[in-house]
């Protein structure tokens, strides 16, 4: 794949916060790559490097093999969408989406061509002569995303573009950015917080945690195979158990969990290490006997209706609640039953414990309900 | 590097004059004064710049103290009764329809936009012993003969009222207006009586404007002299007139000086205790 | 309960109008005998234009209106410029003596002005520099700055941050930046901070007095000097125009607002 920008061992420091710590990241030309993270993880900063509207303490950026560390935001062929639009609120939007061109200098009947050809593609003709006061959320957003367009950027940064929309104008951006992307081919930088936005759109995504990230693959690799308990956690919903590994079957792991033994797939962990192992919740079975290995039982607490969906929260011994998922019309069991729970090995993802793990044990649980 | 030199020069650009022109005309002026306050003055009138404690020695004389007593209690009065006029005033206000609001409001300001001088003359026009107001009275045959108004400490402390009065209406109405009016539905909801509600919601949460208000009242009126000149006449001294004497009549600077000193460690001391009371150093600038 | 909310009403009523009549009696004086026949500000005794006429030929009374006006121009343009550039600085940048810079600013605002007057005088006599409209200038400019600073500061809260970024993301330089977007964003503020400053500077008394010369008298110095002996009829004429020029300007830079508040 060949590199459009390239983030080279880039350092940011606020006064003694460090927010980005050595970061390295390659973006592909046309790739639509996600920094996900939660708030202050350092992918906003990330972001407003490459646009540069902030400069690394240390590191290099480069686009399209050119290093832009001296080049102000005016001189990079990088746009952005903000967050809260930053429509020019004195102009209308002809004004707002031709702002790049008439920067350029181009000319006027230039500039009507592709300001016209750009309200046609965000579908907002005959808007050009309204202010951005009378326009609504995800009109603004569309002349945001024409503004930066139109000068035929080689790189789109969009910082949390949907965070101010409602959830079903967010779904059907989602999808119109994401055609957007693949019909102009153009590479997309994309920040968000929400994890199903990520999945949905990206190539790639970058998960971003105190400044490093901490998993850079496909949607489904990050959902299926997180590698540790943080992306696990944020990324879906998932069911996070401590446990020691005390025996190694070929392509197995036999794990303890409290005074219960449990499987788990094998990538290549000792017997005696201390793992967490994450399975997700509609990976569970459930049964009234115990099933080959397995020996972890559940009282079943509540059920909780979800619409398309029905979740059950159960209790462990070790007192942990873990959440189980079907499709609604599948069968869940009785309130207050006891069952035995069980998995496919390969379904339960065994990650090393990190020293500020071991504190978020007895974390409470999330219902899940993605917002 | 010459991008990060580059993002030096709009900061400069932007801070450097403003910072300059400050330094120059803010603060070395009152250093100035500071230092004056400690100078000789010589018998022409002229200032020796050797030191002495001399002028502030001087301070100590009940004749000042009476005339920063005078001060402090027209200041005080003045905004007593501007509060008293302005709490009801700004509530009626803050009522109305925006419409009315703006327009009330601007009728508030209309008349501080014209010249306090011309407005103070027709007061003294109002008052005079052959003024409006006694020839009204004379021709109802309230009174037998004209009643001495003017020139007294009632017509400065009327004076300093007409005067201020907006700079305590425009924050205590900007308080009231934020006042989230939910509350007070909360507060009756919950029980409370209309005294109740105004004593525990109201009262407290415009409070801030009632302060604001006061500074922006009892400061100036402590050094508004041409008021207590107009409508005073010689009977009323206040500060602002002794300072102006110092610096005009009598050619002692240093002495005036001094008396200014005082005058200002008043004010950092009247700010500070705004501010020890939560009070914001920018709602003191908004209504002038 | 219900007796006593229209008591209440009817009183805040009659409590509003007393305050209106306080604010306008005096104004209504003045223009009352801006038509008064007789040269005497106390009995009115007939109706007349001629004071309007003779304000042309009171010479004393043109000059000071020009040197106020020239003052009030000059001091709301430098307050302006620097004032703005100030409020824009000290918004979007972090700097050693920020707290400085700000405290000085309140102390024009917070200080007696006569303090601030004595203390220009002194200063200004020390360093030899003439009292005239030079000083008037200066002094008038460095207590309208914090006006224009406060005004475009507040008009600054209101603005989305990004908007700079996203023209200099767009192709816009620095300077370009500023004038494109940035200073028409801000402009309600620029505007309101000027005409403050307008108004202070042509309703200083205290300040001026201590700053202006013998050549340089402005309107507020001269009724000032006048005040006291007793007021000429064209003077009354004169201030019952700049109070409807006055008024005029208001409901222009208003009516915009009205008409907004109409349409909600």
């Amino acid at each position: 794949m060949e590199s459009m920008v390239e983030i080279r061992k880039v350092n940011k420091y606020y006064d003694d916060n460090h927010v980005v710590k050595d970061l390295d990241l390659t973006v592909g030309k046309g790739e639509f790559l996600t920094l996900l993270g939660p708030s202050g993880c350092g992918k906003t900063t990330t972001l407003r490097m490459i646009a540069g509207f902030e400069n690394p303490c240390s590191g290099n950026i480069f686009v399209e093999s050119a290093n832009v560390d001296n080049k102000e935001p005016y001189e990079r062929s990088v746009n952005t969408v903000f967050q809260s639009y930053a429509l020019f609120p004195h102009k209308n939007i002809y004004d707002n989406i031709g702002f790049g061109l008439k920067m350029k200098k181009e000319s006027k009947s230039e500039i009507k061509e592709r300001v016209t050809e750009m309200l046609k593609m965000v579908q907002l003709e005959g808007f050009e002569k309204r202010m951005p006061n009378q326009l609504s959320g995800g009109q603004k957003q569309r002349v945001a995303i024409a503004r930066a367009l139109i000068n035929r950027p080689k790189v789109l940064l969009l910082d949390e573009p949907l965070g101010a929309l409602d959830l079903k104008l967010r779904k059907q951006m989602q999808i119109e950015l994401k055609r957007l992307q693949r019909k102009l081919g153009i590479t997309f930088i994309y920040v968000t917080h929400d994890q199903e936005e990520a999945l949905t759109m990206s190539d790639r995504i970058a998960v971003m945690e105190h400044g490093v990230i901490e998993q850079l693959g496909t949607p489904s690799e990050i959902y299926e195979k997180p590698v540790s308990k943080f992306v696990a956690d944020f990324i879906g919903e998932s069911n996070v158990i401590h446990g020691t590994v005390t025996e190694i079957l070929s392509d197995n792991l036999k794990l303890k969990t409290g005074k219960e033994e449990i499987l788990a797939i094998n990538n290549g962990h000792k017997p005696g290490e201390n793992v967490f192992v994450s399975i997700r919740p509609e990976k569970i079975r459930f049964s009234n006997k115990p099933v080959d290995s397995f020996s972890l039982t559940a009282i079943v607490k509540e059920h909780v209706y979800m619409g398309s969906m029905n979740k059950c929260i159960v209790m462990i011994p070790s007192g942990r609640e873990l959440k189980i998922n079907r499709f609604s019309g599948e069968e869940l069991p009785a309130v207050d039953s006891k069952i035995y729970l069980s998995w496919a090995p390969e379904d339960a993802v065994v990650m090393v414990t990190k020293p500020n793990d071991v504190n978020d044990q007895a974390e409470d649980i999330h219902l899940g309900v993605t917002t | 590097m010459k991008g990060r030199l580059n993002k030096k020069v709009p900061l400069y650009t932007t801070i450097f004059p403003v910072t300059f022109w400050l330094i120059l005309l803010v603060a070395i002026p009152l250093i100035y004064v500071l230092v004056l306050s400690f100078l000789t003055r010589l018998p022409n009138g002229r200032v020796d710049f050797v030191f002495t404690m001399a002028n502030y020695k001087k301070l100590i004389n009940p004749d000042y103290f009476h005339i920063y007593g005078i001060s402090l209690f027209v200041s005080a009065v003045t905004t007593a009764i501007c509060i008293v006029l302005s709490y009801p005033f700004a509530w009626f206000i803050a009522q109305g329809s925006e419409r009315k609001k703006t327009l009330m409001m601007l009728l508030v300001i209309i008349p501080f936009w014209t010249n306090s001088l011309i407005r103070l003359y027709g007061w003294k026009t109002i008052l005079g012993n052959e003024g409006v107001l006694n020839k009204v009275l004379l021709t109802l045959h309230l009174i037998n003969e004209p009643i001495q108004m003017l020139y007294s400490l009632p017509a400065v402390i009327l004076g300093m009222v007409y005067t201020l009065l907006p700079f305590m209406i425009l924050p205590i109405y900007a308080s009231v207006e934020k006042l989230d009016k939910t509350l007070l539905e909360a507060a009756n909801d919950l029980g409370a009586k209309s005294i109740q509600s105004f004593l525990q919601i109201s009262l407290p949460l415009t409070s801030p404007g009632i302060f604001a208000g006061s500074i922006m009242v009892f400061i100036p009126t402590l050094g508004y002299f041409f008021v207590s000149d107009l409508l005073g006449g010689g009977n009323t001294m206040m500060v602002g007139n002794l300072i102006k004497n110092q610096f005009y009549t009598a050619q002692n600077w240093p002495l005036g000086a001094a008396l200014s000193i005082v005058l200002i460690i008043m004010t950092l001391l009247l700010v500070r205790i705004y501010t020890l009371m939560g009070g914001k150093l920018d709602d003191l600038g908004v209504a002038k | 309960m219900k007796i006593n909310k229209k008591i209440g009403n009817v009183a805040s009523i009659i409590h509003a109008s007393i305050i209106f009549i306080f604010l306008y009696l005096p104004i209504i004086v003045v223009v009352a005998f801006s038509f008064n026949k007789s040269k005497i500000n106390i009995v009115f005794t007939g109706f007349t234009f001629e004071w309007y006429g003779k304000i042309l030929k009171n010479t004393r009374l043109i000059d000071a209106l020009e040197n106020t006006v020239i003052v009030a121009i000059v001091s709301t343009l430098l307050a302006v410029i620097i004032g703005t550039l100030a409020a824009v600085g000290m918004n979007k940048y972090r700097f050693k003596g920020k707290k400085v810079v700000d405290a000085l600013l309140y102390i024009p605002v917070v200080i007696p002005e006569i303090i601030f007057g004595i203390a220009l005088l002194a200063l200004f006599s020390t360093a030899k520099l003439k009292l005239g409209l030079g000083s008037l200038i200066v002094a008038h400019t460095t207590f309208c700055i914090p006006f224009v600073v406060f005004t475009v500061r507040a008009r600054l809260v209101g603005i989305d941050p990004h908007i700079e970024e996203a023209a200099m993301d767009l192709g816009a330089k620095r300077i370009r930046t500023f004038f494109e977007v940035l200073l028409p964003s801000i402009m309600p503020g620029v505007v309101s901070g000027a005409l403050l400053s307008m108004t202070i500077s042509m309703d200083d008394v205290i300040i001026s007095f201590f700053t202006t010369g013998p050549q340089s008298t402005t309107l507020p110095i001269q009724i000032y000097s006048m005040v006291k002996s007793g007021i000429s009829p064209d003077v009354n004429a004169l201030s019952t125009i700049i109070l409807i020029v006055t008024i005029v300007v208001v409901i222009l830079s208003q009516s915009r607002m009205l008409r907004n508040i109409k349409k909600k």
